[in-house]
């Protein structure tokens, strides 16, 4: 049995790898002949998506509209320029939106056709987010959506769900966690996860946090 | 319905190489005005569309895939490549593996 395959590739070459590796590759280099594609500003892409950009981009803001009620104004007013002032910037050009909890509103953010995402601050979406389960029943059931990811609305609370497009995303600023008065920003921040900018779950609270 | 991958943030952006790829392209080619960003978005909610019509989307890991052909349809469609040479393509670069030795990077015409 052990000798069944022999290997017939002599010249010792290397497997291909998947069939979709090759059509990126014949896609990309395609398009790099044609000089629509510059491979330098692809590797800078990537290299952003995967090391720069993520979550802490959404925490910071959030923070500092926490610490900051000037800046929570302008957030309210132009939530894509008070991003933009952190350093952060879409670059598709989306329009942002921050949506605010309170105690009497609970903001949740969707994609219902495909992924549409604040990168910009939370960098790329999870799986989860990108799942069918997720885009379809967010609209249709929010709280047992938000209760799978242990989550509890009060009844008294209204959930608003935000249907995210290619013109417009939204930022959730999750309610500033009691105890935390004359925390400074960066304290702030490490209180704000992925999951409570997008209104899965809240902010940690102070004791299990940080 | 297995929604909740709970845990801190997700350290691993993309599970392929190929995946940062396809993204990559994207941006730049909206970048550099090949289409517009709702043009995007459309070419892949129509794949996405079509994958949940099928019963596949499932739990999002099929994202990638669908992106690269939606990327693929925008492409052909824009006149940005042409059908017979993307295939062609393909198949040189899979001869192009098949005669790389180990462990040298692999050119295509090798």
């Amino acid at each position: 049995m052990a000798h069944d395959h022999h290997d017939h590739d002599h010249d010792h070459g290397q497997e291909p790898p998947s069939d979709m590796a090759l059509r990126v590759k014949a896609l990309e280099s395609l398009l790099v002949e044609k000089g629509l594609v510059d491979p330098a500003a692809l590797d800078a892409i990537i290299d952003t998506y995967e090391h720069k950009v993520g979550p802490r981009n959404g925490a910071r803001v959030v923070a500092r509209a926490w610490s900051d009620p000037a800046y929570l104004d302008r957030l309210r007013a132009d939530a894509t320029a008070a991003i933009a002032e952190l350093g952060y910037g879409g670059r598709q050009g989306e329009h942002m939106v921050a949506v605010e909890n309170t105690p009497e509103v609970h903001n949740l953010v969707v994609c219902t056709l495909c992924s549409c995402y604040p990168w910009s601050v939370l960098g790329l979406p999870p799986v989860w987010y990108k799942s069918s389960p997720y885009r379809s029943r967010a609209v249709i059931d929010p709280r047992g959506v938000m209760a799978e990811f242990g989550l509890t609305v009060p009844d008294e609370a209204e959930v608003r769900v935000w249907d995210s497009t290619a013109e417009i995303r939204y930022l959730v600023i999750p309610e500033r966690p009691a105890g935390t008065e004359g925390w400074s920003e960066e304290a702030l921040t490490e209180l704000v996860s992925r999951d409570s900018m997008i209104g899965v779950s809240l902010a940690r609270a102070p004791e299990t946090g940080a | 319905m297995n929604l909740p991958e709970t845990g801190p943030i997700d350290p691993r952006v993309f599970d392929e190489p190929w995946q940062a790829e396809a993204f990559a392209l994207v941006v730049h080619l909206h970048d550099r005005g090949a289409f517009t960003w709702t043009e995007w978005a459309d070419a892949l909610t129509g794949e996405i569309k079509a994958a949940d019509d099928r019963g596949e989307s499932g739990g999002g890991d099929h994202y990638y895939h669908h992106w690269l052909a939606a990327l693929e349809r925008l492409a052909l469609k824009r006149g940005l490549a042409e059908p017979e040479a993307l295939a062609m393509r393909r198949e040189a670069w899979a001869d192009a593996y098949r005669h790389t030795p180990h462990g040298q990077p692999v050119v295509l015409g090798a």
